[in-house]
């Protein structure tokens, strides 16, 4: 018997070249939420009954000067003209200027935005460092008074206004008890010093006095920035430890546990070294996921603290009819929000084999 | 009364009504043993009832400024939960507060779901590119920040409760359609569609009158347990004036009024937020009690 050879092998794509097909695939729907994120502002941008030319020029120009301004807005051309120009200038970072400060407003929010970071950072340390265990704990024990008190503080959480947990916060912890500071980053007297004594390294007030030393003016942002961040925090740890208990209630009853289980390895070692492990992979999702919502949550959050950060400043600008600074800080949002559900995708693949498929 | 129950439990209903009937017979009997899903229950109730009788519960005109009787703490004569900056009973304004709180969510949950239904059930129904556009369009909306994007648009449309609940009803759709696409997927190569689609039926009809019907318990489903955080973002529209406008009493625009007064009449910014929070859990518990009744899925977990 002769072994026929195949004519036509059907060769499976190669590793690599199915790894760069998820990519571009990833790449592909990132640009096109990307771009659908600025249509919709475009359009926004549109319906807004200011009438941009007047806000660059004041009432009184002439004709010809309105000719002239509305002709170097680009609005006397297309509209997909003007879609294809609002998309170039907000990929070059140019989001005009805002009528507030007079300053362009990419500069403005490249200004305000280390501060909401920062927020938004402490408050998923919060979360996370209190929401995984609380969540295992639940877990492991189904109905117990930790279970019922993590579906409690999760069915609360989805319940309260953010800006209302923030202001009874201020009203107990800085108004009644004064443990913590009261709204904004530092007391007034601090604020002096570190616009002139402290560096700007990152923008980020505990990391730019921790480089540079300055322990006092750290110890008073450390506790201006615990209600903020532990109100915020308070949400994600809803979600986190939530969700953590599904996953986790999941693994457990996996025949692997069953197995470390009979071979007599002690309870803690199963639950927090292979169950848990197992469950990172699905909770950097969440964890991701939770980060972004906690950008957004800072609009609120921030206007109840005078945190100034980016929320505040979008805020700021609504009121003042400023459309480039809203328009600017929409999309910064957005993207930021995009790009950490495409992170949280691109690690769940990272992690998990099983995904990769 | 018995006559009725035995109806209700007839093994052989006769007719179709009679079926549906007894089913939601079953259902309400398995989610009367839920008490967490039965006060939602009634926190929802009382809403309703109190924004249909406002006028009869409120004990003054939630306008009327009374300036001598500016912030007043709860439990004075006539004010039992305090006054305003302006001397208006914050009972009263709670009472009529609902309506504006009710309005919005009636309003949301008609518009959104509707919009979601329609895209899903299509988008599930036809396949191919059809699909392919309109989940792209789906995940789009689905990815942006809603709150942000919500602000926007009343930023540019101009505050009120009309583009506030246009705002919210444009970025809440993007899930039903998801649900709504899942389970049409699902009834799509059932035998009874095929049955219809031999009859004649044209696409429209099949959708509407087949495929639709089937999505309707996921979406309630989905609808009720949204209701909260429609009542949180409206709210949230409110606390930064973007909704409702004074003098109308609107709960998250009383904090905002309140905030002012925190830290010397702190009843001012905490009542209305007790209403928010009490209402939202309502939907919340109901919504988890929905889900237990009309979802066999979770039940039997």
């Amino acid at each position: 018997m002769t072994l026929i050879p195949d004519p036509t092998p059907t060769r499976r794509p190669s590793r690599a070249a199915r790894r760069a097909r998820t990519a571009a695939g990833l790449i592909l729907s990132l640009v096109a939420t990307l771009l659908g994120l600025l249509l919709v502002t475009f359009f926004i941008g549109r319906i807004v009954p200011i009438d941009p030319v007047l806000a660059v020029i004041g009432e009184r120009a002439t004709a010809a000067q309105y000719a002239a301004a509305r002709e170097a807005l680009g609005l006397d051309q297309p509209v997909w003209m003007q879609f294809l120009i609002y998309v170039r200038d907000a990929l070059t970072g140019n989001f005009g200027t805002s009528i507030l400060t007079r300053r362009p407003v990419m500069e403005d929010i490249a200004r305000v935005f280390p501060a909401t970071l920062e927020l938004a950072t402490i408050a998923t340390i919060f979360g996370v460092l209190l929401g995984i265990p609380a969540g295992v704990v639940a877990a492991t024990r189904p109905g117990s008074w930790i279970d019922q008190l993590v579906r409690l503080v999760g069915l609360a959480g989805y319940s309260m206004p953010v800006f209302w947990l923030g202001l009874m916060g201020l009203l107990l912890f800085y108004g009644i008890l004064g443990w913590v500071g009261g709204p904004g980053r530092l007391d007034s007297g601090y604020e002096m010093m570190f616009e002139f004594d402290v560096p700007r390294v990152t923008g980020m007030i505990l990391i730019d006095t921790a480089l540079a030393g300055k322990w006092d003016i750290f110890r008073n942002a450390v506790s201006h920035i615990v209600l903020p961040a532990g109100v915020l925090g308070y949400y994600s740890m809803a979600y986190i430890s939530r969700m953590t208990r599904s996953f986790m209630m999941n693994e457990l009853s996996q025949e692997y546990i069953t197995t470390a289980r009979v071979k007599g390895m002690p309870e803690w070692r199963v639950v927090w070294v292979h169950a848990l492990r197992n469950v990172m992979v699905p909770l950097i999702t969440v964890i991701a996921l939770s980060y972004a919502t906690l950008l957004e949550g800072s609009v609120l959050t921030e206007t109840v603290f005078a945190w100034p950060g980016l929320g505040l400043y979008i805020t700021n600008a609504l009121f003042s009819a400023d459309m480039a600074a809203v328009m600017g800080g929409t999309i910064v949002v957005g993207a930021v929000f995009v790009f950490l559900n495409m992170l949280s995708d691109v690690l769940y693949r990272l992690v998990d084999p099983r995904a990769r498929s | 009364m018995t006559a009725m129950m035995t109806w209700l439990r007839d093994p052989n209903p006769q007719s179709r009504t009679q079926a549906r009937l007894g089913q939601m017979w079953l259902g309400w009997l398995r989610m009367r043993r839920n008490p967490l899903a039965m006060i939602g229950l009634m926190i929802v109730l009382a809403l309703l009832l109190m924004a249909a009788w406002a006028p009869l519960l409120a004990t003054h005109d939630p306008l009327t400024q009374n300036l001598s009787q500016r912030l007043l703490p709860p439990g004075s004569a006539g004010h039992w939960l305090g006054t305003d900056e302006f001397g208006r009973d914050i009972w009263s304004r709670i009472v009529y507060g609902s309506r504006v709180t009710l309005y919005i969510v009636g309003l949301v949950a008609l518009t959104a779901p509707a919009f979601g239904l329609l895209i899903g059930t299509v988008s599930g129904y036809f396949g191919g590119w059809v699909d392919q556009v309109l989940m792209r369009i789906t995940d789009i909306f689905l990815a942006f920040p809603r709150l942000i994007l919500a602000l926007a648009l009343v930023a540019a449309l101009g505050p009120g409760v009309e583009n506030a609940v246009l705002a919210i009803a444009l970025t809440a759709w993007p899930p039903y359609a998801r649900v709504a696409r899942a389970e049409t997927l699902t009834v799509r190569s059932a035998d009874y569609i095929a049955a219809v689609q031999l009859q004649g039926a044209g696409s429209g009809r099949i959708i509407w009158g087949y495929v639709m019907p089937m999505c309707l318990p996921s979406v309630i489903i989905r609808v009720t347990l949204d209701m909260a955080g429609v009542i949180l973002t409206a709210a949230g529209l409110g606390f930064l004036g973007l909704g409702v406008q004074p003098p109308m009493a609107e709960w998250g625009q009383m904090i905002s009024s309140g905030r002012k007064f925190l830290f010397d009449q702190w009843w001012v910014a905490t009542v209305p937020g007790l209403a928010i929070f009490t209402v939202s859990l309502g939907f919340n518990l109901l919504g988890d009690g929905l889900r237990d009744v009309l979802d066999p899925r979770s039940a039997s977990r």
